[in-house]
């Protein structure tokens, strides 16, 4: 046996967006997920366990798929998981309010000889629109384990979990039309090789082209494999004019027998509140002021004003300022003799005065505080309703609506938003979001404190906000020309909008907090030592002063330049930078404007750069690098002598 | 008898002008034409079109002859980006070929093969010929694609047209099958519709694949 198979048994989870596989895993596993996961986002694997009747099991929870024909790179994550691992269940979770549309893929799991459970999930709520379903009655048509639940409500847990510890594995088939059936035996006729799934299932994916099937068949087959291809090629073009559809109607018609009976529809009442909600957001008229009102009470009031404001006060002020930092430097001071070592841990740029300070007094309330309201309307369901709102704009600028998750995301941690883009589809789309990242959208440290900056002068954050769009269209337009590449295409599913609900909005919070400290809190710490050995070797002020004249040519003093060096290594340190510098009087308006915008374009921070290395390659993200750090300048300089030509915050 | 094709150009620009925009002539500079161009000297010799100074007017005698061009123009621009496919400025070059070829019932043809459509690609309405106004009679309503739904109407899904078959496999996936039903929502900023009980958004290129059989 191999190591593998006799580790933990496992239950995959898999199914469509939003049906509620989230919830069904912390359900199991009775945890928050102990590997990176963003819901709805998600394009990493949950693994957790959970213990049935003394035995215990690995859980997996899945990116959404809609198919086991994967189109995008969630759903190829989804399915490597499916190819690679031996699970003891597939357990498919759908939504009962849809399952003539959703059971094409359990059928598809089952004809790949998965040990498939199925949960009709949201149950509640298809009850409430009138709809009635026979779980009995589809366990036995489709010939496997079937439960009825609502999970959110707990409904059916304790059966979904007697259900898991006692499954036994079970064969269950279904005949397409007989013509199609003989082509795909024409080609598993000729299939010698050992897979996990079966045969036919494969034989199917490879009449569909799906690459990543024609690559693992090319491997297994070898020799063998120009034959499969030849008959493949031949049953492909003998179809070419309707094969895809013609299987996607074959599982139709299977489904709507298997429902047959099973599926009762009496009126029942509708829901109005959220659909009517649910317009308002759609509408152009109602609904940019809607985003406006979001973006006012979720990013200005409550990440800026609590988050930023209340939070960082007391962390920062009331806790590390009075009470953690005078006690760690005297502690130093009375313990460790050489100079150098206290500098490492206490100094201008020590590891706890700076690195821990930033990361847990500064952006540990910022962030956190941003990423509840971008789960509260993650959960809501609202996000899609803005993507669909934006997707004119997007396509100007080369990406779709879709690209708004990361976006948005991107206003939280930069850093987090560009491992996202690689739910973007297309390779130029995640190069053109991953530009804009860079450039244009603040993380919510910087902007806790650029709000606070600016907000001292009347007209500054006005000035700050405009120039930032501005030069997001307009970049994102050039990048757009410059990439070929074809249009990108939009579609989404709109999920009900609904209230959020407490526990997911905290679990969400606690995954992407989790995630971050991880990922990021070394990465403070590194930046703490760069920083801290540029400045004992002289490296830092020779980087300051390299800076100056490029300060004088924006017309800001050259003590500026030490906020751009640091705000390479955290965004925030080079705002707070300039937050020093105006409280001392040396920035007058125009210069403070001139500033922010400048440091806010400038490049990220190193951790996102890192990401970037490794999420794009070397080459791209040096281009982004000395791209963002041009444009940044020829900005600053341009608004500059805008703002002294106009007289405007003279 | 024929009229040229330079001829027709001037035709379909007048037609725009007056019937579309409510100006009265046109100027020799935007009609792109001097004095003395053989296109206006045919129209002028049909009395299609009068000339004041540098103006040119469509008459009436004229205005079945532009009305025509126009739908032929329109009706190539249809064919070449729902049927062959061919789209952007590509699209739009081979159609300014194709119309000129568009005549003797080949115009009714492929007017009835794409059902009748209202609009050209571009949001322009394309005037109706006789075969359109018979189908209306009749009370035909054959098959559209998304996009000349209004929002409230509804219909099956016919077929999705197979270009790019990516999108066909996610259209698909997501359960927008032929045979389901579909009720249009929004038509802007995207299209936003309804199968079984979810919606879905959709950017108008995708929406231009989806065939709908209108329901009553």
């Amino acid at each position: 046996m191999t190591a593998r198979a006799s580790s933990e048994k496992k239950i995959i989870l898999v199914g469509n967006p939003n049906v509620g596989k989230s919830v069904v895993f912390n359900t199991l596993t009775g945890s928050y997920t102990t590997v990176s996961n963003y819901p709805g986002t998600s394009v990493e694997v949950s693994r957790g366990s959970c213990s049935l009747e003394g035995t215990r099991y690995q859980v997996l929870d899945t990116p959404g798929m809609y198919s086991l024909l994967s189109i995008t790179e969630e759903e190829r994550v989804a399915r490597r998981i499916l190819l690679e691992e031996a699970p003891h269940v597939v357990l498919h979770v759908i939504d009962a309010r849809n399952l003539e549309r959703m059971l094409p893929m359990t059928l598809q799991l089952i004809e790949a000889g998965l040990p498939v459970v199925l949960l009709v999930n949201i149950m509640d709520e298809a009850e409430r629109i009138g709809l009635q379903i026979d779980i009995n009655l589809l366990s036995e048509k489709l010939g496997i384990p079937v439960v009825g639940g609502a999970v959110g409500r707990k409904r059916g847990v304790a059966e979904l979990r007697q259900v898991l510890c006692d499954y036994q594995p079970q064969r269950s088939t279904f005949a397409y039309a007989t013509d199609l059936e003989k082509d795909v035996s024409r080609i598993t006729e000729l299939m010698a090789g050992d897979y996990i799934l079966t045969q036919k299932a494969l034989a199917l994916l490879l009449l569909q082209r799906d690459e990543e099937i024609v690559e693992r068949l090319r491997d297994r087959e070898s020799e063998n494999f120009s034959r499969v291809e030849e008959v493949a090629n031949t049953i492909v073009f003998e179809r070419r004019v309707d094969l895809h559809l013609r299987i996607s109607l074959e599982r139709k018609r299977i489904c709507k027998g298997l429902l047959a009976g099973v599926q009762k529809y009496d009126g029942g009442q509708k829901p109005v509140l959220g659909e009517r909600i649910s317009a308002l957001t759609m509408n152009p008229i109602t609904g940019i002021p809607l985003v406006l009102i979001v973006l006012y009470f979720g990013l200005y009031k409550f990440v800026g004003g609590f988050g930023a404001g209340t939070l960082v006060d007391f962390l920062e002020g009331a806790l590390f300022e009075e009470r953690l930092t005078p006690w760690a430097i005297a502690l130093a001071e009375n313990t460790i003799p050489w100079y150098w070592l206290k500098e490492l841990l206490v100094g201008e740029y020590g590891l706890f005065t700076l690195g821990v300070r930033y990361a847990v007094a500064i952006v540990l309330p910022i962030v956190g505080a941003f990423f509840i309201a971008f789960a509260a309307i993650e959960d809501s369901g609202y996000f899609p309703r803005l993507a669909m709102l934006v997707d004119r704009v997007f396509k100007k600028i080369g990406l779709n609506g879709r690209a708004v998750i990361p976006m948005v995301l991107g206003f939280g941690c930069d850093t987090m938003a560009t491992v996202v883009t690689r739910t973007l589809e297309t390779k130029r789309e995640r190069i053109i979001a991953t530009l804009l990242l860079s450039l244009a959208i603040p993380c919510s440290a910087q902007l806790g404190v650029i709000f606070g900056l600016l907000s001292t002068v009347q007209g500054a954050l006005l000035v700050w906000i405009l120039s930032m769009v501005l030069v997001f269209l307009l970049v994102g337009f050039l990048a757009a020309q410059v990439m070929p590449g074809e249009r990108p295409m939009f579609y989404m599913e709109l999920p009900p909008m609904r209230l959020p609900q407490i526990s997911n909005v905290l679990v969400k919070t606690l995954t992407r907090m989790q995630w971050y400290f991880l990922e990021i809190f070394p990465l403070f710490m590194i930046a703490s030592v760069l920083l801290w050995a540029g400045k004992l070797t002289g490296a830092l002020e020779w980087l300051v002063r390299v800076m100056e004249p490029v300060m004088g040519a924006l017309g800001l003093p050259k003590d500026v330049a030490a906020a751009f060096i640091l705000g390479f290594f955290r965004r925030d340190f080079g705002a707070a930078g300039l937050y020093d510098l105006q409280k001392d009087g040396v920035l007058d308006p125009v210069q403070l404007t001139v500033a922010a915008v400048t440091l806010t374009l400038f490049v990220p921070c190193v951790a996102q750069f890192l990401i970037m290395k490794k999420e794009r390659g070397w080459k791209v993200s040096l281009y982004i690098f000395f791209m963002v750090t041009g444009l940044a300048f020829a900005v600053g300089w341009l608004l500059n002598k805008f703002l002294l030509a106009t007289g405007f915050l003279a | 008898m024929r009229v040229s094709d330079a001829a027709e150009e001037i035709l379909e620009v007048l037609w725009i002008a007056t019937e579309e925009r409510g100006e009265n002539a046109v100027l020799f500079e935007n009609l792109g034409i001097r004095k003395g161009d053989e296109g206006l000297a045919e129209l002028l010799g049909l009395a299609y079109v009068e000339v004041h100074g540098e103006r040119v007017h469509l008459r009436k005698e004229g205005r079945d002859e532009a009305r025509m061009t126009v739908r032929r123009h329109r009706l190539s621009e249809r064919l070449m980006m729902d049927v062959l496919d061919i789209k952007g400025d590509s699209g739009n070059e081979r159609a300014c070929e194709l119309e000129h070829l568009l005549r003797h019932g080949v115009d009714t043809k492929i007017c009835t093969l794409l059902n009748h459509p209202t609009t050209c690609p571009h949001g322009n309405p394309i005037p109706p010929g006789t075969c359109c106004e018979e189908a209306r009679a009749t009370g035909d309503v054959g098959v559209v694609a998304l996009t000349e739904l209004k929002p409230g109407e509804g219909g099956e899904i016919a077929y999705l047209s197979a270009t790019d078959v990516r999108k066909m496999q996610k259209l698909m996936s997501m359960g927008v099958l032929p045979g389901s039903d579909l009720l249009l929502i929004r038509v802007y900023p995207s299209y936003i519709f309804k199968v079984g009980n979810s919606e879905f958004a959709v950017d108008e290129d995708l929406a231009r694949e989806i065939f709908i059989r209108k329901g009553n």
